[in-house]
């Protein structure tokens, strides 16, 4: 699949929904959506609560099954995979952030980075070492051993984000990553993950509702009673990405 | 393959240490299952054990012959006629069936030999009362019949009065103070062991006469208070304890309207009253492993269900950065396998020192029993590994942000 400028796509879906429930307590959360994205883009998914930003998410990140409609990531037909096949594409391209951080409680820092890691059956010491630098990447170099109960938000948003770019997916999906964070804190992450999407060339997919967190984006997508209501490319995106 | 499982196991051990408390519950309720299931068990063959043996120690075909009307509160007591060495020598001479005949006067007394003093149960009989009773001897001699005729001031003591008394030394030639007599030990019985019935081996024969004439007080009196009578094999006991009632009755003069002052028992009836008292002392310690290994399996359940929220939640971040369900829930397996593992063999370990214990305490026999070792390690096992792997099961068949919104 190529896109009009020649790019071979990333993503691309066409005609997906979501539906939540059965029968007449069904709910369509997604009622159609066509959305192509390329390596290494910045994208922000924008709209009003219960819009359907989240299930959109989480169908990308290959967390949950569309209801119909085809999802290609990098060429692969996602909707056909079983659960073994879409565990091994999470492993190996994804990383995935969540608004509620979700780390393992009681567990080091340096060992919830390690995480994903032992899945793809890494021996010790290059675990430590790659898990180090994924920490020292997002600041925290000297909070390794420390439990998420011994860290603030932003730390442990820090920690989730470690540990969803250690493996280097090639795309990072990110639910409202700041939307437990105050504006300092939200400013610092959103940097980051910039230069994550700037200096290693990840493609980032992020949910928002905040107007100046989607700025550190360079595409906007709107998305409004689950159809996306407008998609448009920033251009002034060089000036106005960290004001 | 084995990398897999080396990394599930890996995984599961981190589980375990970042769960302690958990980990420590779950063992719990596996050792107290296993161990309880074994420790009773093995007391109550252990009992079994004892009482078997203390049966055939009895001898098979031995009955008494006691004043009274039975055991229990009426048996003795002012008023009820002893017996006679007359009646010994009656019974000997009509009744058809008896192997052998002794006569038995039993009394407790202070027995002395240099500092160490006792009481002891003092048996005064005849030769026969040896064989009878299964004795046979350890060292030294039994008293024989010139000894009876001379009521000789000599006896035979049993295993434990020999320790008591005379701790390591040799006791064969020393003399004892028994009340007022001074008496020599000729023999040592071998030991019958203990357990249901009391020490049997606490205990010294003497001639009877000699403990009629020598020992004083109210030992003196030629009455007898028990007869010891064994049967010739092939003898039917009902129809010897029917033979012997009638003859006693009939020495006595008792009328058809009065009731039976004496009583005949054979050891075969005490053998059923014990053996059916072990199987319901087994079928209750049976009962009471039961419900430990009940009590187990719950506490196990119930801290799994506690953290079953926490759990769910956990495996839907396994699964969101990349593990398989197969590759989280073979993690939970070898944790629930591990720690189940870990219970029992505590539990056995726990079971062993009890059973020590308690086998001595009790005074039964420890035999250890492979079978209900394996079998308890292998249900309490199955009990944790099903109660901790089941909830990791249906949760590793959610979708990732199920598991993950799971309250
Ligand atoms: N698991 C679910 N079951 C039923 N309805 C759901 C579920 N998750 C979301 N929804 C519904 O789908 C719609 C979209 O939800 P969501 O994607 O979470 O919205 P957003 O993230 O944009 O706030 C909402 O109306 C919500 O109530
Ligand atoms: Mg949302």
């Amino acid at each position: 699949m190529k896109t009009a400028d020649g790019n071979p796509s990333l993503i691309s879906i066409r005609g997906l929904t979501k539906t939540y429930g059965h029968g007449s307590m069904a709910f369509q959360a997604l009622k159609g959506i066509d959305l192509s994205i390329r390596r290494g883009e910045f994208v922000a998914i924008m709209g009003p609560s219960g819009s359907g930003k989240s299930t959109l998410m989480n169908l990308l990140g290959c967390l949950d099954r569309c209801t119909s409609g085809s999802y290609q990531y990098d060429g692969i037909a996602v909707e056909s995979l079983d659960s073994v096949a879409l565990s091994l594409l999470r492993r190996h391209a994804l990383g995935f952030v969540f608004q509620g951080f979700n780390l393992l409680a009681r567990t080091s820092a340096l060992e919830n980075v390690e995480l994903p890691l032992l899945y793809r059956g890494y021996p010790r010491a290059k675990r430590r070492t790659m898990a180090r630098e994924a920490l020292a990447l997002v600041g925290l170099p000297d909070k390794e051993r420390n439990t998420p109960a011994e860290m603030s938000g932003g730390q442990q948003q820090r920690v989730a984000i470690a540990r969803a770019i250690v493996t280097d997916p090639s795309t990072l999906l990110a639910d409202e990553p700041t939307g437990n964070l105050d504006s300092v804190t939200t400013q610092e992450i959103m940097e980051l993950i910039k230069g994550l999407n700037e200096k290693r060339g990840i493609t980032v997919l992020m949910v928002t509702h905040e107007d100046e967190v989607a700025h550190y984006a360079k595409r906007i997508v709107h998305v409004k009673d689950g159809l996306i209501e407008k998609d448009h490319v920033k251009l002034d995106h060089s000036e106005g990405s960290s004001q | 393959m084995i990398g897999m499982l080396g990394n599930a196991f890996l995984i599961a051990l981190r589980e375990i240490r970042r769960n302690l408390t958990r980990a420590f519950l779950t063992v719990l309720g596996v050792v107290i299952g296993v161990s309880a299931v074994i420790t009773m068990v093995t007391l109550g063959e252990g009992t079994t054990e004892a009482v078997k043996a203390q049966i055939s120690n009895l001898g098979s075909n031995l009955l008494m012959l006691r004043p009274g009307a039975g055991f229990g509160p009426r048996s003795g007591g002012a008023g009820v006629p002893l017996f006679t060495e007359d009646d010994v020598e009656a019974l000997r001479d009509q009744v058809p069936g008896i192997a052998a005949i002794a006569p038995v006067r039993n009394t407790m007394m202070s027995t002395i030999y240099l500092q160490e003093a006792r009481n002891t149960s003092i048996t005064g009989s005849t030769i026969d009362f040896f064989s009878i009773n299964k004795w046979s001897i350890e060292s030294g001699r039994f008293f024989d019949e010139r000894d009876l005729l001379n009521a000789s001031a000599v006896c035979v003591i049993g295993t434990t009065v020999r320790k008591e008394l005379f701790g390591g030394q040799d006791p064969i030639g020393e003399k004892i103070r028994i009340g007022k007599a001074s008496i020599e030990v000729i023999g040592v019985l071998k030991s019958k062991g203990q357990a249901g019935m009391g020490d049997q081996d606490d205990t010294i024969v003497l001639p009877l006469t000699t403990l009629q004439r020598r020992l004083g007080g109210r030992t003196s009196s030629r009455d007898i208070s028990q007869i010891s009578i064994s049967a010739e094999d092939g003898t039917d006991s009902d129809f010897l304890i029917g033979e012997i009632t009638s003859l006693m009755r009939q020495r006595r003069n008792l009328q058809a309207n009065q009731d039976n002052n004496f009583f005949v028992f054979d050891t075969r009836q005490i053998a059923e009253t014990l053996s059916s008292s072990t199987r319901t002392m087994t079928a209750l310690l049976s009962a009471v492993a039961g419900v430990s290994l009940l009590v187990g399996g719950i506490g196990i359940m119930n801290i799994m269900l506690v953290s079953v929220t926490e759990r769910t939640r956990e495996i839907g971040i396994r699964l969101a950065i990349g593990g398989t369900a197969r590759e989280v829930l073979l993690q939970f397996l070898v944790e629930a396998v591990t720690l189940s593992c870990v219970g029992g063999v505590m539990g056995i370990l726990l079971a062993y020192g009890l059973c020590t214990v308690l086998s001595s305490v009790i005074q039964v026999p420890f035999t250890f029993n492979f079978q209900i070792n394996l079998l308890a390690f292998v249900f309490s096992a199955v009990v944790g590994v099903v109660f901790g792997f089941a909830p990791a099961r249906r949760a590793a068949r959610l979708d990732p942000i199920e598991a993950l919104r799971h309250e």
